[in-house]
């Protein structure tokens, strides 16, 4: 039982990157109607906002320090950040540490503005374009961002640490009744999860419960009649490209800790979210994120000693697999209206 | 002639004349000269080149003819490489087989995952094929290491059974892929002047097998079956209407293609006997997708000119480091120098895949039909003002 909850448990933290990623997908393509495969550059993207963001504040500049000789007998030199100058010491190094959530605040205006200048300059032009050649397009802007990212910051993963506070596991089992050390979960992971539903359910939310949203639903549903009705739905649709491209990159801030970033980690998500998208039925909101935890979940089942010594290679297949069952048996995904998307 | 209309065989005699003329072509710089790191006539690209265009021959009798796009042809490639090694390690080191055997075991292959994905049609069946190919490399990757080497990939060994060959040669070497004794590695140096070419064993074989795809590929676009093709690209549920099962056509059209990358990955092993895991990830799906845009998809010639491209990309143009760049730019003033190298520098040499990606959106932005829709269209702009020229007096029909 205790190894049954810590499989879900460790689903989740993947899952919910899974499910972050599907529901911008979705959400372009419900507006839109393009198919963007270079969503995965945008959760990429989003790391290295942090990346940057941490690096930027620990910029630091030398200060001979009367106090301390190196060897020699020489005035020793300290780095000092700049941030201790401004804040003093305590505050500075609070700064530094919280450097991750922060990026948050630093990454939504940044990923908004990719997410419109990507829009209004590339992909408008690619509506009425059959869908090969927005996947094409898409694939190709994709490699550029890529590759940009792979000049400034070089091919290998940089590690960027969550604040100490959330350094170390939390014991779950403890809470629930079972042994010392029977279920621990990363502090870390488990904020992942939360700020995920956090962000899920502010996204439907604001779909469900504001004007806009209200008027962005509608255009999912006709967009022809909600055009006749006056209203600029063109605006309104790049707007929520805005907001997809920021869902994706506030995943990727929040995803450094777990996983250091590298260049190519956008694709190696994407593919799967594509996966994920396909599970849960293209165009589907809920379904994009119910299959995001239900893939994410079922991959840590199959990376258990008892799956891998049962079937061999489980792990490393179980999701394309599920995707080959649902789409032969259920082309429409589990939540998915028929018809979508098949030409 | 050959079957083939005057146009196509033309075409054909071009294609033969520049892949037997290639290692002079593409040796344009004398040796030893500075610009000699720039040419491509040597054998490992020569066959690369020939080998991925025919891949990308293939991937397009699929995806130029009846839109299909899959992501993951790879997975026949690298499964016609695992069955040519195979073939060497068993049986001989003779070539022949070990092509044979690739092109039957990646039409098998293709056939099982064809008949399942073209069930579906648009982004899902290129998901589907991912999800296959994906599923195909992580197998090979680590459950199936007894027969695909898993990480360290599948390589030949002194104590493999060789059953109708040497298991090694006098000297206790591994022996090396050949034709009837001919080794594949063997070439023959003429040196002209300052220039040196070489003509190589293996590239010659792969240049001829190229030429025979090529042809094929003709008879097949000029077919009625290749025209069955195009009416399903262009509307298949007017095709369905006309009570045609269209099924039949794309699986044939499927498993055609997956026996070209067959085909290509049995050459590959027998220019260099070994054959690994990443040759089938969907990168390399997704490299032959790049080669038959860039050149024009649903063109003939096409994706043979995208796959010269890259792989000329890959392999020269990543040569360019900042030093060549300032003696190229040394005789502009030093800041203006420095200033043009260092614009320049982000997109040549380990930058070249941010090139590529640049050319590529290009590409499918302004020339849906590749480069040679490119050619085209300045070919027949240029024809136009000889024709204006020709008769001044000529007016324009009204709008």
């Amino acid at each position: 039982m205790d190894q049954f909850i810590l499989q879900i448990l460790n689903g989740l933290d993947k899952g919910s990157a899974y499910a972050l990623i599907a529901l911008g997908l979705t959400l372009i393509f419900g507006t839109l109607g393009v198919v963007n495969f270079a969503h995965g550059a945008l959760f990429m993207l989003g790391s290295f906002c942090a990346v940057t963001l941490s690096k930027l504040l620990s910029l630091s500049h030398k200060v001979v320090d009367e106090t301390r000789t190196d060897f020699l007998g020489n005035p020793l030199q300290v780095d000092v950040p700049y941030v201790h100058d401004w804040f003093g010491v305590a505050t500075g190094d609070a700064i530094i540490d919280w450097a991750v959530p922060l990026s948050l605040l630093f990454a939504t205006p940044v990923m908004i503005g990719i997410g419109f200048i990507m829009e209004r300059g590339l992909i408008k032009h690619f509506y009425k374009r059959p869908h090969a050649d927005q996947i094409l397009v898409t694939f190709g802007l994709a490699i550029v961002i890529q590759e940009v990212v792979k000049y400034y910051y070089g091919a290998n993963p940089i590690p960027t640490p969550a604040p100490s506070a959330f350094k170390g596991s939390f014991d779950f089992g403890v809470l629930i009744g079972f042994d010392v050390n029977a279920i621990i979960y990363p502090y870390w992971r488990l904020v992942y999860f939360f700020f995920s539903l956090v962000i899920i359910g502010a996204v439907f939310a604001f779909l469900r419960f504001t004007t806009f949203g209200m008027v962005v639903r509608a255009g999912m549903a006709d967009r022809e009649t909600v055009g006749l009705l006056g209203i600029d739905i063109d605006k309104r649709f790049t707007i929520m490209f805005g907001i997809a491209a920021a869902v994706a990159g506030l995943a990727g801030v929040m995803y450094v800790p777990i996983n250091p970033p590298n260049y190519h980690m956008g694709m190696d998500f994407l593919v799967l979210s594509f996966v994920v998208v396909v599970v849960g039925g293209m165009g589907s909101l809920p379904g994009a994120v119910a299959a995001g935890f239900l893939l994410g979940i079922l991959e840590s089942f199959a990376s258990t000693a008892w799956a891998v010594s049962n079937l061999p290679g489980i792990n490393q297949v179980i999701i394309y697999l599920v995707a080959i069952i649902i789409l032969l048996t259920r082309p429409r995904g589990l939540m998915g209206r028929k018809g979508v998307m098949e030409e | 002639m050959l079957g083939l209309e005057k146009k196509d065989f033309r075409l054909l005699l071009i294609v033969i004349g520049l892949t037997l003329f290639a290692p002079i072509i593409l040796n344009p710089f004398p040796a030893g000269s500075e610009m000699a790191q720039f040419n491509a006539g040597y054998p490992d690209l020569m066959q690369r080149f020939v080998i991925f265009g025919i891949f990308a021959i293939g991937f397009n009798i699929l995806f130029g003819l009846t839109g299909y796009l899959s992501f993951g042809h790879a997975a026949f490639l690298g499964v016609g490489s695992y069955s040519a090694v195979w073939m060497f390690k068993l049986l001989s080191m003779n070539v022949l087989p070990a092509i044979i055997l690739s092109v039957i075991i990646a039409g098998l292959f293709s056939f099982v995952i064809g008949y399942i994905s073209l069930r579906r049609s648009g982004i899902y069946f290129s998901i589907l094929t991912l999800a296959f190919a994906q599923m195909s490399f992580a197998l090979a990757y680590s459950v199936l290491t007894p027969i695909t080497g898993g990480e360290t990939g599948l390589q030949l060994a002194l104590d493999d059974p060789r059953i109708l060959g040497a298991a090694q040669t006098a000297s206790g070497n591994i022996p090396v892929p050949a034709l009837f004794g001919l080794e594949m590695r063997a070439s023959y140096e003429m040196t002209v002047g300052a220039w040196a070419f070489t003509f190589n064993v293996g590239y010659y074989l792969a240049a001829l097998i190229m030429v025979l795809s090529f042809y094929m590929a003709i008879r097949i676009f000029r077919s009625p079956f290749g025209l069955m093709l195009r009416a399903i690209k262009s509307n298949q549920t007017r095709m369905s209407y006309t009570g045609l099962n269209s099924r039949p056509y794309t699986l044939a059209a499927f498993v055609i293609s997956g026996m070209y990358a067959g085909l290509a990955g049995g050459l590959m092993a027998s220019m260099d006997p070994l054959a690994g895991a990443e040759r089938m990830q969907w990168t390399a799906s997704g490299e032959v997708v790049l080669m038959t845009i860039l050149g024009g998809a649903g063109t003939l010639i096409g994706p043979v000119l995208g796959a010269g491209m890259i792989k000329y990309f890959e392999n020269i143009f990543s040569k360019i480091n900042s030093q060549v760049l300032h003696e190229w730019f040394g005789f502009l003033p030093d800041g203006l120098e420095n200033f043009v190298v260092t614009i320049i520098y982000p997109f040549v040499g380990k930058g070249w895949h941010l090139t590529l990606g640049i050319v590529f959106m290009l590409v499918v932005i302004f020339l849906p039909g590749g480069l040679v829709q490119g050619g085209q269209k300045i070919a027949a702009a240029l024809r136009r003002k000889k024709t204006d020229d020709a008769n001044p007096g000529a007016t324009k029909p009204a709008e």
